[in-house]
């Protein structure tokens, strides 16, 4: 994981004012980008445009469910979750695990049998399921590529590029 | 004289009770030996409603179980397009495991459905049941694993496998074998980790976990969304159960699932007729030697008196 040592600026700063401004600070908006690169391994780090985002959105719950203190979106969190009670961090990762299938976070959740956010995403998931699931519905753009490009490692992994398989011979043409 | 046909009867009254017996306790024996998996075995929820058809689990899959170079990269969505023999859509072979289908769904919302398709790593394996060379194993974790080595490539497993699954080395003239996916089993499985394709997955369309866990799950994922999906786990219990199960929001049947097969294990359709071969093996010999022996006794009689005189 190369992309785990890449520190951002926006990350820093977002802590930053969540420490200064609970929450009144973070409703203008947060940190203007975020490098989205923990996991960064076959495709580049995501330069994401959180400002850009916020506006889009319309709610910071969209994104961050009820960790900023707004009700969450969703009727099924409502149901336990209510506002202004926000968390302690809103980073994804904070509660989206990366290895959402190691055997020590399965192990966690065998462990508490009493625990309701057992179907939780990964933070892999979590990234694609909320940016690219909104990317579709809002026709936004929605290759890969589209917002992070492959790494020479991705290429080899997906047999592209100048990994590319020889063009196909023989009489078969299919 | 009368002494020794009366010991010829005994004799032949205690081979008729003991075939009987043994027919009675071959009936309970073949009446049992259901069963219900193994209780810790991990498997695979697959949530269709989340692949986006990137193939990145075809890619991974490749990588792991270390198999040759396709024939077109990973990234490349014009396989979705390709037309096998019959209009069928892209399978499982000797260089891919799993492979990703797109299927247009009319009337659906939100585009075309892909749904990948491996090994579903049966509760009870019909392809198991089918191989005469014990090829087969369900191990304890919940995959499917066979030993190529004592596999003499009879292809009876194939044709057993309600869901086509396993694959054929045709292109090996000296050693061809069966090829499928092994959940992987030998790199990751059998030390707790889940399978390549699950972690590769950058929608976490697939989840990870025990058996019985994502049982519960799909349900409770079924229950959260109302309306999203068919209210049916499938692989819960068709063919007996599977691993690796599914959420569907179309028809399974409209997807490429077969909805045919029942909840019965493939082994059901044959257990009695195994059942029965031991039975015939053992009773048979003595029960009809026992025939025989009454049924000549009359003749013996008159030999043995025929000689007296």
């Amino acid at each position: 994981m190369g992309g785990r040592t890449r520190k951002v600026l926006g990350v820093t700063a977002m802590a930053a004012l969540l420490s200064l401004a609970p929450h009144a600070g973070l409703a203008a908006g947060g940190p203007t980008t975020v490098e989205l690169g923990t996991l960064s391994r076959l495709f580049a780090p995501v330069p994401f445009d959180h400002a850009k985002h916020t506006g889009l959105a319309g709610s910071c719950a969209e994104c961050h469910h009820h960790t900023l203190g707004e009700a969450p979106v969703d009727p099924n969190c409502a149901r336990c979750h209510r506002a202004n009670q926000p968390a302690k961090s809103v980073a994804c990762r904070e509660c989206h695990p990366a290895e959402r299938f190691g055997a020590e976070y399965l192990a966690r959740l065998a462990a508490n049998p009493q625990l309701y956010h057992t179907g939780k995403p990964g933070l892999k998931g979590a990234y694609h399921q909320k940016c690219l699931g909104c990317h579709r519905a809002m026709g936004g753009p929605s290759g890969c590529e589209d917002c992070h490009p492959m790494t020479e490692k991705g290429e080899a992994f997906y047999h592209t590029g100048k990994y590319a398989p020889a063009p196909h011979k023989g009489g078969h043409e299919e | 004289m009368k002494k020794i046909d009366r010991r010829i009867f005994l004799k032949g009254g205690l081979a008729g009770g003991a075939a009987l017996a043994a027919t009675g306790t071959a009936a309970t024996a073949k009446g049992a030996g259901t069963f219900n998996g193994y209780p810790n075995s991990m498997g695979v929820l697959v949530d269709l409603t989340k692949c986006v058809g990137c193939r990145t689990c075809e890619a991974a899959c490749n990588k792991e179980q270390g198999l040759p170079a396709p024939d077109k990269p990973f990234n490349d969505t014009s396989v979705f397009d390709e037309v096998r023999e019959g209009g069928q859509k892209r399978r499982t072979t000797e260089k891919a495991y799993t492979v990703v289908n797109r299927y247009d769904v009319e009337g659906r919302e939100g585009g075309p459905v892909y749904r990948k398709f491996q090994c579903n790593h049966c509760q009870e394996p019909a392809c198991l049941t089918s191989c005469f060379v014990n090829a087969y194993k369900k191990t304890p974790e919940g995959a499917v694993i066979y030993n190529p080595k004592v596999c003499v490539g009879c292809r009876t497993c194939m044709v057993a496998c309600p869901f086509y699954v396993p694959a054929y080395a045709y292109s090996s003239a000296t050693n061809p074998v069966v090829k499928k996916c092994i959940m992987c089993y030998d790199t990751r499985l059998k030390f707790g980790r889940p399978p390549a394709c699950v972690e590769a997955c950058p929608q976490e369309v697939m989840t990870f976990g025990k058996r019985t866990d994502l049982i519960k799950l799909g349900h409770e994922r079924i229950k959260a969304n109302p309306g999203k999906y068919v209210d049916h786990l499938y692989g819960e219990t068709e063919v007996g159960g599977t691993s690796w199960m599914y959420l569907s929001d179309v028809p399974f049947e409209k997807v490429g699932f077969d909805t045919t097969l029942g909840n019965q294990p493939i082994i059901s359709y044959v257990k009695d007729f195994l059942g029965m071969v031991p039975v015939v093996l053992t009773v048979w010999p003595a029960l009809f030697t026992g025939f025989h022996l009454l049924a000549n006794r009359k003749e013996a009689k008159k030999k043995e008196e025929e000689n007296k005189g």
